[in-house]
């Protein structure tokens, strides 16, 4: 989908993953329009969401997977909108969190204000520390600050062991959020008052990342992302639109690590270190860095993998690095980018010519990678299971894994569910250029 | 006096150990103007295939196959991903090899656990070369010398002396002459990201023993290696080299001298504050040279960051 960039190298060099030429692939927040539509519909599903699942591990999983994306906002601020590759992003929102957590632990100014108000100060140090790394490393884009950022993000997550005064050492450091000064009586007991209080920031964080993305400094980014020369040329410093807007997402980044304080009330060394950012990365990678509401996709889905596939399977990490590769190699507009993909054709109205051909493909396609899936699965327990133990359940089948016609069973799901859907894929590129085609073609 | 020499050498085994690895990553980053995130994998898989191979066939054999099979990889992996990563542009390029090592890791786990493997230094090279005032260095260390020097000759023999080699160096600066003077110059870097991954799998195998073959190692000296070709220059072999020993020798007499802070700042006229217990810098007073071992190459990194950004040999970016 990408092929124009082939022929013209040195335009493709500096920009990320889409061609601005086509309008469904634009990147940074154009492609959205400015309406509050979508606002308020993400705030009355936020407020109503606790309602539809109340159990107590489905608050944990909202929890979490709204902090994630306002991380995941923060850091597309950066990849998407600025084109800087941040590999050590984890360490700002981190040291929000821990600038949080020594809040809390002051008892005496943590009950000045309300709890609903800290995370400002997490973004405060976030965007303190963002000022000083900032200050060397937005001097250029690309490879070096990719660089600067890894060996600046080891530093920090590296020192967090030695800095016990900061950092708490191994253990981290922890604290109580119900010391803050009642918020119209409310202390924060529950898990759903947080639940609140983290969907506020949200909808605050988010709504401001917008903003920032249509102010001139936000559009500016997205200029020095395509051609840093050219910004230049009409008297923009690229180094500082640069600088702005890692400052601005060290902000965001701290506020997301001190909502991380309020919700878990202990932050380690795990928050800081180069795996944490590189997850970021994956889930902004993953949900689309394309378009603004991307990373949201992104965070959502990951959370919910993440928690799922992991009750299931051991082996969740590789397929979720397998997805990664995946999406890098053959949808590098990330899953907003695949939504935004099909708006032309629901434009022309021909949507419909796709439905078909999409099942035809698409369910034996699931099938056949369930299959070998599965085979991954009984691999790994032949290989890893302990001496004697052949019993292994799948897709809740039990099984024997030494027995040789489970794995016969899982090769032909996979070869014919895989071979249906490569069968079937020209007449699914027929119909994806016929309901992108305006007119009749027949 | 002695204690100097036994630590230039520990260091130096450091240092070239670090420099085949960041050697071949300047190579193809001079070639391609990409970081290859996921180097120190390829290094890892080396230590992996050398011990499922020494199994079988012993050491010898996989010294001698396994950088082959990972080169293999590595020419893989550049044609048949990074070639079609490489249309989107360079960040989406990083974001693969990162990705890429990911996976890899992943891929270690999954076949041979999450325990350190039993793979040892063989029976052969098992032995005290010699000793300096009782500090006993081992064959093994000075085999990896050997090797490692071996390996940089050969590669500068190469690079400046064959038909090969000035090919490659002019494919580096000017690829489309290079292709119009008739040379495949995706092949060329496709065998020079081969190379490069190969010379990863030579330090995987030999390191394997010493350092231990775990899923970890690629990232315990991932990161180092960035930093090495960081402060030396991208894209200089002579900044890698030099690099390389400078960290293999700081973090090595850094760790074995064990200087205080608390000494320093003492002697430079800043006396211990009385209160050191609470003291918010306390910290700062108790650090000592061993435990900020390993986070000095991070530091200095930094520094040359914010005085000499085109680092050691690099040339000034325009």
């Amino acid at each position: 989908m990408t092929d124009t960039n082939v022929k013209d190298p040195a335009r493709s060099k500096e920009q990320i993953t889409t061609d601005p030429s086509k309008p469904a692939q634009r990147m940074g927040a154009g492609s959205m329009t400015l309406t509050l539509t979508p606002w308020l519909i993400g705030a009355v599903l936020l407020a109503i969401l606790p309602f539809v699942f109340t159990s107590n591990s489905a608050l944990t999983i909202m929890n979490q997977m709204w902090i994630t994306v306002i991380f995941a906002l923060a850091y597309n601020m950066l990849l998407g909108q600025g084109g800087m590759l941040s590999f050590g992003h984890a360490v700002y929102a981190g040291v929000g969190g821990f600038a949080c957590m020594h809040i809390m632990n002051a008892s005496d100014f943590f009950a000045s204000f309300p709890l609903p108000v800290l995370p400002i100060f997490g973004g405060l140090f976030g965007m303190g520390l963002a000022l000083i790394v900032g200050s060397f490393s937005t001097r250029s884009a690309g490879t070096v600050f990719a660089m600067i950022s890894l060996g600046v993000g080891e530093l920090i997550a590296a020192s967090s062991v030695i800095v016990v005064a900061f950092f708490g050492g191994e253990e981290g450091i922890s604290g109580d959020r119900t010391y803050a000064m009642p918020f119209f009586g409310n202390e924060f007991l529950q898990q759903i008052d947080v639940y609140y209080l983290i969907s506020f920031w949200v909808i605050v964080s988010a709504a401001l990342m917008y903003l920032w993305s249509r102010t001139p400094v936000g559009r500016m980014a997205n200029a020095v992302r395509d051609n840093p020369e050219r910004a230049e040329f009409l008297g923009y410093s690229a180094r500082w639109v640069r600088f702005y807007s890692f400052v601005a997402s060290g902000f965001f980044a701290g506020i997301a690590g001190g909502l991380f304080a309020i919700n878990y009330e202990i932050l380690t060394e795990e928050n800081l270190n180069t795996a944490s950012s590189g997850i970021i990365l994956l889930v902004t990678f993953l949900g689309g860095v394309g378009f603004f509401f991307g990373p949201i996709i992104g965070a959502i889905v990951f959370t919910l993998v993440q928690t799922v596939l992991s009750l299931e399977t051991d082996l969740w990490a590789f397929y979720a690095g397998t997805l990664f590769v995946a999406t890098v190699m053959f949808f590098p507009g990330g899953l907003a980018g695949l939504m935004m993909m099909h708006v032309p054709a629901f434009k022309l109205g021909k949507a419909g010519y796709l439905v078909r051909p999409y099942i035809r493909t698409l369910i034996p396609a699931a099938i056949g990678t369930l299959g070998l899936c599965a085979l991954v699965e009984m691999t790994f327990h032949v290989r890893h299971a302990a001496t004697g133990d052949t019993q292994m359940t799948l897709f809740w089948i039990p099984f024997d894994s030494h027995a040789i016609l489970p794995w016969v069973i899982a090769a032909a799901i996979a070869l014919i569910g895989l071979g249906i859907a490569r069968a079937t894929t020209p007449a699914l590129r027929d119909a994806w250029n016929e309901a992108n085609t305006a007119g009749d073609r027949s | 006096m002695e204690l100097i020499l036994v630590n230039l050498i520990d260091g130096l085994v450091t240092g070239l150990l670090l420099f085949m690895l960041s050697a071949g990553l300047t190579l193809i980053f001079s070639m391609m103007g990409v970081l290859n995130f996921a180097h120190a994998s390829f290094y890892m898989l080396g230590a992996y295939f050398a011990y499922q191979i020494s199994i079988a066939l012993g050491f010898w054999m996989g010294l001698l196959i396994a950088p082959l099979i990972v080169g293999i990889m590595g020419a893989g992996v550049e044609r048949y991903g990074l070639r079609r990563v490489h249309q989107y542009g360079h960040v989406p390029e990083l974001i693969f090899t990162f990705g890429l090592a990911l996976l890899i890791e992943e891929l270690v786990q999954f076949i041979w656990g999450k325990n350190q493997m039993p793979y040892s230094v063989p029976d052969v090279l098992n032995f005290t070369a010699f000793a300096i005032a009782g500090n006993s260095i081992p064959a093994y260390k000075i085999f990896m010398i050997f090797i490692s020097i071996a390996i940089f000759i050969g590669l500068l023999y190469i690079l400046t002396r064959t038909r090969v080699g000035m090919i490659i160096q002019a494919a580096l600066s000017y690829p489309r002459t290079v292709e119009a003077l008739g040379h495949n110059v995706p092949l060329i870097f496709m065998g020079v990201f081969g190379v490069g991954t190969a010379l990863a799998g030579v330090a995987g195998v030999i390191a394997g023993p010493v350092l231990g073959t775990f899923p970890g190692m690629a990232f315990v000296l991932g990161s180092i290696v960035f930093v090495t070709i960081v402060i030396g220059g991208l894209g200089s072999l002579w900044g890698a080299l030099v690099a390389s020993l400078l960290i293999g020798w700081i973090t090595t007499f850094a760790k074995s001298y064990n200087i205080a802070m608390s000494d320093i700042l003492n002697g430079i006229g800043i006396p211990s504050p009385a209160d050191l217990d609470t003291s918010a810098f306390r910290d700062l007073w108790t650090v000592t040279s061993p435990q900020i071992a390993d986070i000095l190459p991070y530091i200095l990194m930094v520094m040359i960051l914010i005085f000499r950004p085109q680092g050691l040999f690099g040339k000034r970016q325009s």
